[in-house]
Protein backbone atom coordinates (compact mmCIF):
# COMPACT_ATOMS: atom_id res chain seq x y z
CA UNK A 1 0.00 0.00 0.00
CA UNK A 2 2.53 2.45 0.64
CA UNK A 3 4.51 3.62 -2.45
CA UNK A 4 7.96 4.06 -0.46
CA UNK A 5 10.40 0.72 -0.93
CA UNK A 6 10.13 -1.12 1.94
CA UNK A 7 12.95 -1.07 4.90
CA UNK A 8 14.13 2.00 3.21
CA UNK A 9 14.79 5.17 5.54
CA UNK A 10 12.72 7.88 3.99
CA UNK A 11 14.32 11.80 3.99
CA UNK A 12 12.29 13.98 5.23
CA UNK A 13 12.20 16.47 2.15
CA UNK A 14 9.99 13.37 0.71
CA UNK A 15 7.11 15.41 2.80
CA UNK A 16 7.06 18.66 1.67
CA UNK A 17 3.36 19.88 2.26
CA UNK A 18 3.50 19.63 6.24
CA UNK A 19 4.70 22.52 8.46
CA UNK A 20 7.00 21.93 11.07
CA UNK A 21 5.37 23.44 14.40
CA UNK A 22 7.40 21.62 17.09
CA UNK A 23 10.20 18.77 17.14
CA UNK A 24 10.90 17.07 20.32
CA UNK A 25 13.18 13.70 21.58
CA UNK A 26 12.40 11.14 23.59
CA UNK A 27 15.28 8.63 25.12
CA UNK A 28 15.03 4.92 24.83
CA UNK A 29 13.08 3.54 27.68
CA UNK A 30 10.59 6.60 28.44
CA UNK A 31 7.10 7.97 28.83
CA UNK A 32 5.15 10.67 27.30
CA UNK A 33 1.91 11.99 27.03
CA UNK A 34 0.03 14.71 24.29
CA UNK A 35 -2.74 16.25 22.97
CA UNK A 36 -2.97 16.27 19.24
CA UNK A 37 -5.45 18.54 17.97
CA UNK A 38 -7.53 17.95 14.89
CA UNK A 39 -6.00 18.85 11.56
CA UNK A 40 -2.55 18.54 13.06
CA UNK A 41 0.06 15.41 11.53
CA UNK A 42 2.33 13.81 14.69
CA UNK A 43 5.48 12.48 12.22
CA UNK A 44 7.55 10.05 14.46
CA UNK A 45 11.10 8.88 14.04
CA UNK A 46 13.10 6.34 14.50
CA UNK A 47 16.57 7.75 15.34
CA UNK A 48 18.98 4.74 15.50
CA UNK A 49 17.04 2.17 14.05
CA UNK A 50 15.52 -0.96 16.17
CA UNK A 51 12.76 1.61 18.28
CA UNK A 52 9.65 0.44 19.45
CA UNK A 53 7.12 3.11 20.37
CA UNK A 54 4.06 1.47 22.54
CA UNK A 55 0.69 3.92 22.30
CA UNK A 56 -2.50 4.21 23.34
CA UNK A 57 -5.33 7.15 22.36
CA UNK A 58 -8.02 8.62 23.79
CA UNK A 59 -10.70 11.00 23.30
CA UNK A 60 -9.29 13.55 25.69
CA UNK A 61 -13.49 15.02 25.89
CA UNK A 62 -14.70 11.43 26.94
CA UNK A 63 -11.72 9.12 28.28
CA UNK A 64 -14.14 6.05 27.64
CA UNK A 65 -13.73 6.51 23.74
CA UNK A 66 -10.18 5.38 23.15
CA UNK A 67 -8.52 3.30 20.55
CA UNK A 68 -9.96 -0.27 19.58
CA UNK A 69 -7.87 -2.82 18.02
CA UNK A 70 -10.25 -5.15 17.19
CA UNK A 71 -12.45 -2.52 15.50
CA UNK A 72 -9.30 -1.18 13.84
CA UNK A 73 -8.34 -4.48 12.13
CA UNK A 74 -11.89 -5.89 10.83
CA UNK A 75 -13.30 -2.89 9.78
CA UNK A 76 -9.84 -2.52 7.25
CA UNK A 77 -9.38 -6.47 7.38
CA UNK A 78 -6.01 -6.20 8.12
CA UNK A 79 -3.36 -7.76 10.64
CA UNK A 80 -0.80 -4.91 10.37
CA UNK A 81 -0.99 -1.11 10.28
CA UNK A 82 0.56 0.93 7.20
CA UNK A 83 -0.17 4.01 4.89
CA UNK A 84 -3.50 4.36 4.19
CA UNK A 85 -4.86 2.50 7.26
CA UNK A 86 -7.04 5.03 9.94
CA UNK A 87 -6.78 3.77 13.72
CA UNK A 88 -10.57 3.83 15.48
CA UNK A 89 -11.55 4.06 18.55
CA UNK A 90 -14.68 1.84 19.94
CA UNK A 91 -17.18 4.94 18.76
CA UNK A 92 -16.91 4.17 15.03
CA UNK A 93 -14.53 7.22 14.90
CA UNK A 94 -11.31 7.46 13.48
CA UNK A 95 -8.88 9.30 15.74
CA UNK A 96 -5.94 9.39 12.92
CA UNK A 97 -4.90 7.91 9.50
CA UNK A 98 -1.61 6.62 8.50
CA UNK A 99 -0.60 9.14 5.73
CA UNK A 100 2.79 8.29 5.17
CA UNK A 101 4.73 5.27 6.62
CA UNK A 102 8.26 3.77 5.61
CA UNK A 103 8.05 0.64 6.82
CA UNK A 104 4.92 -0.88 5.52
CA UNK A 105 4.20 -2.79 8.81
CA UNK A 106 3.15 -1.95 12.40
CA UNK A 107 2.68 -4.09 14.90
CA UNK A 108 -0.89 -4.58 16.55
CA UNK A 109 -0.99 -7.60 18.33
CA UNK A 110 2.25 -7.82 20.16
CA UNK A 111 1.09 -6.18 23.47
CA UNK A 112 3.11 -4.14 26.13
CA UNK A 113 6.17 -5.47 28.27
CA UNK A 114 4.88 -6.24 31.77
CA UNK A 115 7.32 -5.45 34.91
CA UNK A 116 7.28 -8.54 35.54
CA UNK A 117 8.31 -9.98 32.33
CA UNK A 118 10.79 -7.17 32.29
CA UNK A 119 12.58 -8.78 35.17
CA UNK A 120 12.99 -12.03 34.19
CA UNK A 121 14.35 -10.85 31.49
CA UNK A 122 16.61 -7.95 31.84
CA UNK A 123 19.07 -7.27 34.21
CA UNK A 124 16.60 -4.58 35.52
CA UNK A 125 18.38 -1.50 36.78
CA UNK A 126 16.15 0.66 39.65
CA UNK A 127 16.46 4.11 39.65
CA UNK A 128 18.29 4.74 42.62
CA UNK A 129 20.78 2.18 41.04
CA UNK A 130 20.99 3.85 37.00
CA UNK A 131 19.03 7.01 37.66
CA UNK A 132 17.84 8.04 34.12
CA UNK A 133 19.21 4.91 32.54
CA UNK A 134 16.94 2.08 34.70
CA UNK A 135 15.28 0.04 32.84
CA UNK A 136 11.06 1.20 32.33
CA UNK A 137 8.99 -1.39 31.54
CA UNK A 138 5.38 -0.70 28.97
CA UNK A 139 3.40 -1.36 32.34
CA UNK A 140 5.23 0.90 33.96
CA UNK A 141 5.17 3.63 31.54
CA UNK A 142 1.60 3.42 30.08
CA UNK A 143 0.41 3.08 34.28
CA UNK A 144 1.71 6.72 35.11
CA UNK A 145 0.60 8.24 31.80
CA UNK A 146 -2.78 6.87 32.55
CA UNK A 147 -2.66 8.07 36.14
CA UNK A 148 -1.81 11.90 35.02
CA UNK A 149 -5.54 11.76 33.61
CA UNK A 150 -7.41 10.21 36.10
CA UNK A 151 -7.18 6.36 34.50
CA UNK A 152 -5.19 3.50 35.69
CA UNK A 153 -5.31 -0.37 34.69
CA UNK A 154 -8.86 -0.99 34.04
CA UNK A 155 -8.53 1.72 30.85
CA UNK A 156 -5.53 0.32 29.38
CA UNK A 157 -6.36 -1.48 26.16
CA UNK A 158 -4.87 -3.64 23.43
CA UNK A 159 -1.60 -1.05 22.56
CA UNK A 160 0.07 -0.20 18.92
CA UNK A 161 3.51 -1.21 18.68
CA UNK A 162 4.72 1.54 16.13
CA UNK A 163 8.36 0.42 14.36
CA UNK A 164 7.91 -3.32 15.31
CA UNK A 165 7.12 -6.29 13.17
CA UNK A 166 5.10 -9.03 14.41
CA UNK A 167 4.02 -11.67 11.36
CA UNK A 168 2.09 -15.08 11.47
CA UNK A 169 2.38 -18.20 9.46
CA UNK A 170 -0.54 -20.29 7.56
CA UNK A 171 -1.20 -21.94 11.47
CA UNK A 172 -1.39 -17.89 13.29
CA UNK A 173 2.11 -18.88 14.75
CA UNK A 174 3.79 -15.79 15.77
CA UNK A 175 7.06 -14.91 14.46
CA UNK A 176 9.03 -11.00 15.46
CA UNK A 177 11.00 -9.52 13.13
CA UNK A 178 13.98 -8.32 13.96
CA UNK A 179 15.80 -5.73 12.31
CA UNK A 180 12.43 -4.60 10.82
CA UNK A 181 12.94 -0.47 11.52
CA UNK A 182 16.37 1.19 10.22
CA UNK A 183 17.30 4.25 11.15
CA UNK A 184 15.51 7.25 9.30
CA UNK A 185 12.19 5.21 9.78
CA UNK A 186 9.24 7.44 9.49
CA UNK A 187 5.65 7.30 10.07
CA UNK A 188 2.89 10.09 9.91
CA UNK A 189 -0.03 10.26 12.20
CA UNK A 190 -2.53 12.85 10.80
CA UNK A 191 -5.35 13.68 13.48
CA UNK A 192 -8.78 13.71 12.35
CA UNK A 193 -10.84 14.06 15.52
CA UNK A 194 -8.61 15.95 19.06
CA UNK A 195 -6.80 12.55 21.09
CA UNK A 196 -4.65 12.29 23.66
CA UNK A 197 -1.70 10.66 22.63
CA UNK A 198 0.03 7.93 25.37
CA UNK A 199 2.95 6.76 24.29
CA UNK A 200 6.25 5.33 25.55
CA UNK A 201 9.56 4.02 24.21
CA UNK A 202 10.14 0.55 26.13
CA UNK A 203 11.06 -2.69 24.43
CA UNK A 204 8.43 -4.71 22.24
CA UNK A 205 7.94 -7.54 24.66
CA UNK A 206 8.72 -9.82 22.27
CA UNK A 207 12.24 -8.33 21.32
CA UNK A 208 14.46 -11.34 21.84
CA UNK A 209 17.66 -9.21 22.74
CA UNK A 210 19.32 -10.05 26.03
CA UNK A 211 20.24 -6.71 26.46
CA UNK A 212 17.41 -4.14 27.66
CA UNK A 213 17.41 -1.98 24.07
CA UNK A 214 17.27 1.42 24.76
CA UNK A 215 16.45 3.13 21.33
CA UNK A 216 15.45 7.10 20.91
CA UNK A 217 12.73 8.65 18.71
CA UNK A 218 12.07 12.40 17.44
CA UNK A 219 9.02 13.22 17.51
CA UNK A 220 7.11 16.36 15.15
CA UNK A 221 4.39 17.84 15.66
CA UNK A 222 3.04 19.07 12.03
CA UNK A 223 0.12 21.28 10.56
CA UNK A 224 -1.46 18.77 8.25
CA UNK A 225 -2.64 19.19 4.59
CA UNK A 226 -6.28 19.32 5.16
CA UNK A 227 -8.30 15.94 4.15
CA UNK A 228 -8.57 16.45 -0.12
CA UNK A 229 -11.62 14.01 -1.11
CA UNK A 230 -9.26 12.20 -3.13
CA UNK A 231 -7.60 11.62 0.41
CA UNK A 232 -6.28 7.76 0.26
CA UNK A 233 -7.01 7.01 3.50
CA UNK A 234 -10.51 8.08 3.73
CA UNK A 235 -10.91 6.51 0.11
CA UNK A 236 -9.18 2.92 0.90
CA UNK A 237 -11.86 1.20 1.60
CA UNK A 238 -15.78 2.01 1.97
CA UNK A 239 -15.61 2.01 6.07
CA UNK A 240 -13.10 4.43 6.00
CA UNK A 241 -15.35 6.56 4.19
CA UNK A 242 -18.17 5.90 6.91
CA UNK A 243 -15.37 6.38 9.39
CA UNK A 244 -14.78 9.95 8.17
CA UNK A 245 -18.74 10.11 8.09
CA UNK A 246 -18.88 9.30 11.84
CA UNK A 247 -16.34 12.04 12.44
CA UNK A 248 -18.02 14.96 10.32
CA UNK A 249 -21.16 14.01 12.82
CA UNK A 250 -19.56 14.04 15.69
CA UNK A 251 -17.69 17.55 14.63
CA UNK A 252 -21.55 18.60 13.50
CA UNK A 253 -22.46 18.18 17.61
CA UNK A 254 -19.46 20.18 18.61
CA UNK A 255 -17.09 17.26 19.36
CA UNK A 256 -18.12 16.43 22.43
CA UNK A 257 -21.47 14.49 22.33
CA UNK A 258 -21.37 11.50 23.71
CA UNK A 259 -22.79 8.52 21.21
CA UNK A 260 -23.84 10.81 19.19
CA UNK A 261 -25.99 8.84 17.01
CA UNK B 1 -6.39 -29.20 17.78
CA UNK B 2 -9.39 -31.69 18.18
CA UNK B 3 -10.08 -32.99 21.24
CA UNK B 4 -13.47 -34.25 22.68
CA UNK B 5 -15.12 -33.93 26.13
CA UNK B 6 -15.71 -37.01 28.79
CA UNK B 7 -18.08 -34.81 30.67
CA UNK B 8 -21.76 -36.24 30.11
CA UNK B 9 -23.99 -33.15 29.86
CA UNK B 10 -26.78 -34.93 32.50
CA UNK B 11 -24.32 -34.28 35.15
CA UNK B 12 -23.74 -31.09 34.89
CA UNK B 13 -24.61 -28.35 37.54
CA UNK B 14 -26.65 -26.20 35.63
CA UNK B 15 -27.16 -25.93 31.86
CA UNK B 16 -28.57 -22.85 29.97
CA UNK B 17 -29.70 -21.95 26.34
CA UNK B 18 -28.98 -18.61 25.67
CA UNK B 19 -30.63 -17.20 22.57
CA UNK B 20 -28.64 -14.78 20.23
CA UNK B 21 -28.61 -11.40 21.33
CA UNK B 22 -28.79 -12.16 25.15
CA UNK B 23 -25.99 -12.24 27.59
CA UNK B 24 -24.81 -15.13 29.94
CA UNK B 25 -23.03 -13.18 32.75
CA UNK B 26 -22.18 -16.00 35.89
CA UNK B 27 -19.38 -16.14 38.08
CA UNK B 28 -17.38 -19.61 37.51
CA UNK B 29 -15.39 -21.30 40.62
CA UNK B 30 -11.49 -22.43 39.83
CA UNK B 31 -11.75 -26.11 38.81
CA UNK B 32 -14.92 -25.78 37.21
CA UNK B 33 -15.63 -26.84 33.41
CA UNK B 34 -17.22 -24.47 31.61
CA UNK B 35 -18.85 -26.14 27.67
CA UNK B 36 -19.85 -23.62 25.24
CA UNK B 37 -21.84 -25.43 22.81
CA UNK B 38 -22.64 -24.44 19.32
CA UNK B 39 -26.58 -25.63 18.41
CA UNK B 40 -27.07 -25.22 15.53
CA UNK B 41 -23.44 -24.29 13.97
CA UNK B 42 -21.69 -20.73 12.94
CA UNK B 43 -22.58 -19.11 16.08
CA UNK B 44 -20.05 -16.15 17.45
CA UNK B 45 -20.22 -16.50 21.01
CA UNK B 46 -18.53 -13.57 22.26
CA UNK B 47 -17.02 -14.06 25.33
CA UNK B 48 -15.00 -12.09 28.44
CA UNK B 49 -13.12 -13.46 31.36
CA UNK B 50 -12.38 -11.19 34.54
CA UNK B 51 -11.09 -12.60 38.24
CA UNK B 52 -14.12 -12.59 40.49
CA UNK B 53 -12.12 -11.02 43.33
CA UNK B 54 -11.16 -8.20 41.36
CA UNK B 55 -12.59 -7.25 37.50
CA UNK B 56 -9.80 -5.15 37.24
CA UNK B 57 -8.01 -8.56 36.26
CA UNK B 58 -9.45 -9.76 33.36
CA UNK B 59 -8.82 -12.03 29.84
CA UNK B 60 -6.12 -10.21 27.63
CA UNK B 61 -5.93 -10.47 23.95
CA UNK B 62 -2.88 -9.50 23.44
CA UNK B 63 -1.27 -11.61 26.71
CA UNK B 64 -3.08 -14.53 25.40
CA UNK B 65 -1.84 -14.23 22.23
CA UNK B 66 1.89 -13.47 22.35
CA UNK B 67 2.57 -16.07 25.60
CA UNK B 68 0.99 -18.79 23.38
CA UNK B 69 3.16 -17.51 20.10
CA UNK B 70 -0.23 -18.01 18.59
CA UNK B 71 -3.01 -16.23 17.41
CA UNK B 72 -5.64 -18.80 16.83
CA UNK B 73 -7.23 -20.51 20.11
CA UNK B 74 -7.80 -24.12 20.70
CA UNK B 75 -7.41 -27.07 23.22
CA UNK B 76 -4.63 -26.54 25.02
CA UNK B 77 -4.70 -22.98 24.50
CA UNK B 78 -4.42 -21.09 28.23
CA UNK B 79 -6.21 -17.70 28.74
CA UNK B 80 -3.93 -15.56 30.26
CA UNK B 81 -5.11 -11.93 32.44
CA UNK B 82 -3.61 -8.51 31.75
CA UNK B 83 -1.33 -9.54 34.53
CA UNK B 84 -0.58 -12.32 32.89
CA UNK B 85 -1.83 -15.13 35.27
CA UNK B 86 -3.82 -17.92 34.00
CA UNK B 87 -7.82 -17.42 33.54
CA UNK B 88 -8.61 -20.73 32.06
CA UNK B 89 -6.95 -23.60 29.89
CA UNK B 90 -8.85 -24.92 27.11
CA UNK B 91 -9.50 -28.46 27.96
CA UNK B 92 -11.67 -29.47 25.00
CA UNK B 93 -12.54 -28.16 21.36
CA UNK B 94 -14.44 -30.02 18.59
CA UNK B 95 -14.38 -26.67 16.23
CA UNK B 96 -10.52 -26.30 16.01
CA UNK B 97 -9.12 -22.59 16.03
CA UNK B 98 -11.17 -19.84 17.43
CA UNK B 99 -10.93 -16.32 16.84
CA UNK B 100 -8.73 -13.32 18.80
CA UNK B 101 -8.51 -10.54 16.73
CA UNK B 102 -11.91 -9.56 15.21
CA UNK B 103 -13.62 -8.35 18.49
CA UNK B 104 -17.24 -7.68 19.13
CA UNK B 105 -19.74 -5.81 16.74
CA UNK B 106 -21.13 -3.04 18.35
CA UNK B 107 -23.45 -0.14 17.12
CA UNK B 108 -20.87 2.22 15.70
CA UNK B 109 -18.58 0.05 14.71
CA UNK B 110 -21.48 -1.46 12.49
CA UNK B 111 -22.15 1.53 10.87
CA UNK B 112 -18.51 1.92 9.64
CA UNK B 113 -18.53 -2.11 8.55
CA UNK B 114 -21.87 -2.21 7.11
CA UNK B 115 -24.26 1.37 6.84
CA UNK B 116 -24.66 4.22 8.24
CA UNK B 117 -28.53 3.36 8.51
CA UNK B 118 -27.44 0.14 10.60
CA UNK B 119 -27.00 2.04 13.55
CA UNK B 120 -29.61 1.18 15.69
CA UNK B 121 -29.34 -3.33 15.65
CA UNK B 122 -28.58 -4.58 17.97
CA UNK B 123 -25.05 -5.68 18.83
CA UNK B 124 -22.64 -7.36 21.19
CA UNK B 125 -21.64 -4.69 23.07
CA UNK B 126 -25.18 -3.55 23.51
CA UNK B 127 -25.45 -6.68 25.31
CA UNK B 128 -22.16 -6.30 27.05
CA UNK B 129 -23.44 -2.37 28.40
CA UNK B 130 -27.10 -3.97 29.80
CA UNK B 131 -25.06 -7.00 31.58
CA UNK B 132 -22.74 -4.72 33.41
CA UNK B 133 -25.81 -2.47 33.93
CA UNK B 134 -27.99 -4.96 35.13
CA UNK B 135 -25.15 -6.86 37.82
CA UNK B 136 -23.93 -3.69 39.61
CA UNK B 137 -22.62 -6.23 41.67
CA UNK B 138 -19.48 -6.98 40.08
CA UNK B 139 -18.77 -3.33 40.12
CA UNK B 140 -18.19 -3.35 35.91
CA UNK B 141 -18.33 -0.70 33.53
CA UNK B 142 -18.05 0.05 29.66
CA UNK B 143 -13.90 0.23 30.79
CA UNK B 144 -14.00 -2.91 31.64
CA UNK B 145 -15.53 -4.79 28.00
CA UNK B 146 -12.43 -4.99 26.53
CA UNK B 147 -10.53 -7.27 23.14
CA UNK B 148 -13.03 -10.53 23.66
CA UNK B 149 -12.69 -13.96 22.23
CA UNK B 150 -14.97 -14.74 19.47
CA UNK B 151 -15.55 -18.56 19.90
CA UNK B 152 -16.67 -20.48 16.97
CA UNK B 153 -15.21 -17.42 14.50
CA UNK B 154 -12.71 -18.06 11.63
CA UNK B 155 -11.01 -15.32 11.03
CA UNK B 156 -7.29 -16.41 8.98
CA UNK B 157 -4.27 -13.89 8.60
CA UNK B 158 -2.62 -13.97 5.45
CA UNK B 159 1.28 -13.74 5.13
CA UNK B 160 1.05 -10.19 4.02
CA UNK B 161 -0.83 -8.97 6.95
CA UNK B 162 -4.31 -9.01 5.91
CA UNK B 163 -7.43 -10.32 7.29
CA UNK B 164 -9.99 -12.56 6.19
CA UNK B 165 -13.29 -13.22 7.79
CA UNK B 166 -13.69 -16.77 6.24
CA UNK B 167 -17.15 -19.00 6.73
CA UNK B 168 -17.12 -20.18 9.79
CA UNK B 169 -15.86 -24.18 10.81
CA UNK B 170 -17.99 -24.49 13.24
CA UNK B 171 -21.40 -26.70 12.40
CA UNK B 172 -24.66 -27.68 15.29
CA UNK B 173 -23.48 -29.65 17.94
CA UNK B 174 -19.67 -28.71 17.93
CA UNK B 175 -18.32 -26.65 21.51
CA UNK B 176 -15.38 -25.60 23.24
CA UNK B 177 -14.85 -26.36 26.77
CA UNK B 178 -12.76 -24.44 29.36
CA UNK B 179 -11.17 -25.61 33.17
CA UNK B 180 -10.71 -22.36 35.46
CA UNK B 181 -7.70 -21.63 37.05
CA UNK B 182 -9.17 -19.06 39.33
CA UNK B 183 -12.52 -17.63 40.38
CA UNK B 184 -13.99 -16.06 37.40
CA UNK B 185 -16.53 -13.87 35.69
CA UNK B 186 -17.71 -15.51 32.50
CA UNK B 187 -19.77 -12.88 30.43
CA UNK B 188 -21.01 -13.97 27.15
CA UNK B 189 -22.81 -12.28 24.19
CA UNK B 190 -24.05 -14.66 21.76
CA UNK B 191 -24.08 -12.25 18.78
CA UNK B 192 -26.69 -10.99 17.43
CA UNK B 193 -25.63 -9.56 14.31
CA UNK B 194 -27.42 -9.80 10.97
CA UNK B 195 -25.24 -8.12 8.64
CA UNK B 196 -22.71 -10.59 7.98
CA UNK B 197 -21.94 -13.46 6.00
CA UNK B 198 -20.43 -15.92 8.58
CA UNK B 199 -23.37 -16.64 10.29
CA UNK B 200 -25.59 -16.73 7.26
CA UNK B 201 -27.28 -13.69 8.72
CA UNK B 202 -28.85 -16.00 10.71
CA UNK B 203 -27.55 -15.77 14.71
CA UNK B 204 -28.97 -19.11 16.58
CA UNK B 205 -28.83 -19.99 19.97
CA UNK B 206 -26.04 -21.57 22.35
CA UNK B 207 -26.20 -23.90 25.15
CA UNK B 208 -24.22 -22.81 28.35
CA UNK B 209 -23.04 -25.44 30.64
CA UNK B 210 -21.09 -26.01 34.04
CA UNK B 211 -19.61 -29.00 35.34
CA UNK B 212 -18.55 -29.02 39.28
CA UNK B 213 -14.96 -29.42 40.41
CA UNK B 214 -13.64 -33.11 39.41
CA UNK B 215 -16.42 -34.26 37.35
Amino acid sequence: MADAPNNKPLNNKVFPNDELMFRDELPGGAHWSLLMRRGTLLRLIDIEGGANVGMLLYNPNDYLERYNAPDTLKCQHTFKLTKGHCLYSDMGRIFCSIVEDSLRWHDTVGGNLATAALKKKYDAKSYQEAHNDWTLSGEHSFLVELAKYGLNRRDMSANLNLFSKVATDIDGKLQFVENHSPAGSVVDLRFEMDTLVLMHTCPHPMHPASQYPRKPIAYEIRKATPVAENDQCMNACSENQRGFQNNALYHLQGGYAQGGF
Amino acid sequence: MIVESTLKPKNALSREVVPAGNYWMQPVKQGQTIRILDLEGNQAADTLFYSLKDPSERYSAIDTIREQGNVYLTAGSTLMSNLCNPLLEIVADTCGRHDTLGGACAAESNTVRYALEKKCMHACRDSWMLAVAEHEEFGMSKRDITHNINFFMNVPITPEGGLTFEDGISEAGKYVELKASMDIIVLISNCPQLNNPCNAYNPTPIEVLVWEVDQ
